[in-house]
């Protein structure tokens, strides 16, 4: 079954946030509403001190505590994983923000066209679908593939299905040391993350 | 990497510490079967009042009964189920108390239960996902009520559940803070401890002999409960933030 998943190559993430304006312009979100961001984070003390960019997001879980929480059922989750908010159906209560671990969801007043109902980042489930009816591969081919992939300068962000061995995520994961934010609280992220090659 | 979320704010607190202290309030009633109409209506103002705050809060406020679409797994679409319970008992309670009103005490105690199982399920924020914080929010609904029911009447029974009501609800802090440790609760904690706990548990005993010493009981029960479930809200609540397992090797190999 598919299963689509996001991964990213700290080794070469410069942050230069052209993936967060590829985003703001591709999904139209007003001022303070990133559904991509790239976070610049400090680790050890000096002086051995490290920094990583870090691209942040929805990790679109396998277990959401987001949908689990949601009282109108408006956050689902597809069969292909994406989880999805309905903005016909949200009160906006911001419950499911509080519930995410990756401070991944944003409510704003100021959102023309999703105003005071919880937003977040969709894997461009729109740019996928009408890929796939096109005979597209999201990942491979641009047009079926998430903004912030094609965006991205330096090919630290990634695309595809984990699900099948034969995907360039597939062969990322297998040739390289990866883990998944928080995974101990047991959402099962599909965001993955490489920092180093498999010795 | 964290920070103070900014989601919900006093008016979600202020379903925590009304509904909490109302819900409260329909259980000390209950079992201190408090005649007239007045605790149980109050009981039902401060439930409402506190679900009023969390109505101002929602971004789509004529998309309200979407709240009860999700009874499979959200502890706030069960939370609104009961809350209909609640009403519902409660107003046929202020014409026959039985059978209604000690089925209107035990909803509240499900309301109760659901605002702690609430808080319970954000697992975004440490400070409520602890699962001592469900016996922390059922504990201090149960005393802050109790604290309220000593302004209508000083019975020993009533003066006995609120001594009862304190102990657990110390030992839930107790619990609570050993497992979730947070700087902006210290404050209200000691509160809770010195004025919530042994001052109103003096006072308590004072008022076996002098009755009208029962509301100051009361009082000193209900205010630090409300500033700690205030603060839990609305102060302690940092979000998960950020971090990484492993940095990026680069330039090694």
């Amino acid at each position: 079954m598919t299963r689509w998943a996001m991964v990213a190559d700290l080794r070469r993430c410069v942050g230069c946030q052209t993936c967060t304006a590829a985003c703001k312009q591709t999904n139209d979100t007003p001022p303070g509403v990133q559904w991509r961001r790239v976070l610049d984070m400090e680790m050890g003390e000096f002086p051995d001190v490290k920094r990583a960019f870090v691209p942040v997001g929805c990790m679109h879980c396998d277990d959401p505590p987001c949908m689990h929480v949601c009282p109108s059922t408006a956050t689902r989750k597809r069969a292909d994983g994406i989880v999805t908010i309905d903005y016909d159906l949200c009160i906006g209560c911001a419950y499911c923000a509080v519930a995410c671990p990756y401070q991944a969801r944003y409510k704003s007043s100021d959102d023309a066209l999703r105003p005071d109902v919880a937003t977040k980042c969709t894997f461009c489930a729109e740019r996928i679908d009408a890929g796939l009816a096109q005979g597209l591969k999201p990942g491979v081919d641009p047009e079926a593939t998430p903004a912030c992939v094609n965006s991205c300068i330096a090919q630290a962000l990634h695309f595809g299905d984990v699900e099948d061995p034969e995907s360039n995520i597939a062969g990322l994961l297998a040739e390289n040391q990866h883990f998944r934010m928080h995974e101990e609280l047991g959402t099962g992220p599909r965001f993955y993350y490489l920092w180093d090659r498999k010795a | 990497m964290n920070w103070l979320q900014k989601h919900w704010d006093a008016r979600a607190a202020a379903n925590f510490m009304l509904g909490g202290a109302g819900a409260g309030l329909m259980i000390a009633a209950a079992l201190g079967r408090l005649e007239g109409g007045a605790p149980v209506a109050l009981a039902l103002v401060l439930v409402a009042a506190g679900l009023g705050a969390v109505w101002l809060e929602i971004g789509k406020k004529l998309r309200a009964l979407n709240v009860f679409l999700n009874p499979m797994t959200s502890w706030m679409t069960r939370e609104s189920f009961v809350a209909l319970l609640l009403f519902s008992f409660g107003a046929a309670a202020l014409a026959k108390p039985l059978p209604f009103l000690p089925l209107a005490a035990l909803t509240a105690l499900a309301f109760v239960f659901c605002q702690g199982r609430i808080l319970r399920a954000s697992k975004g924020i440490p400070a409520w996902r602890a699962p001592q914080v469900v016996l922390l929010i059922v504990a201090t609904g149960l005393a802050e009520g109790a604290g309220l029911a000593l302004l209508f009447s000083a019975a020993p029974e009533l003066l006995a559940w609120l001594v009862l009501a304190l102990i657990l609800r110390v030992y839930a802090w107790v619990c609570y803070a050993a497992a979730a440790p947070n700087a902006a609760l210290e404050a209200p904690g000691k509160a809770l401890v010195q004025i919530g706990t042994v001052g109103a548990l003096a006072v308590a005993l004072a008022a076996l002999w002098l009755p009208a010493a029962a509301p100051l009981a009361g009082a000193l029960a209900l205010a630090p409960g409300l500033w700690l479930k205030y603060a839990l809200v609305t102060r302690a609540a940092l979000n998960q933030g950020f971090a990484l397992r492993s940095a990026p090797v680069r330039g090694v190999r």
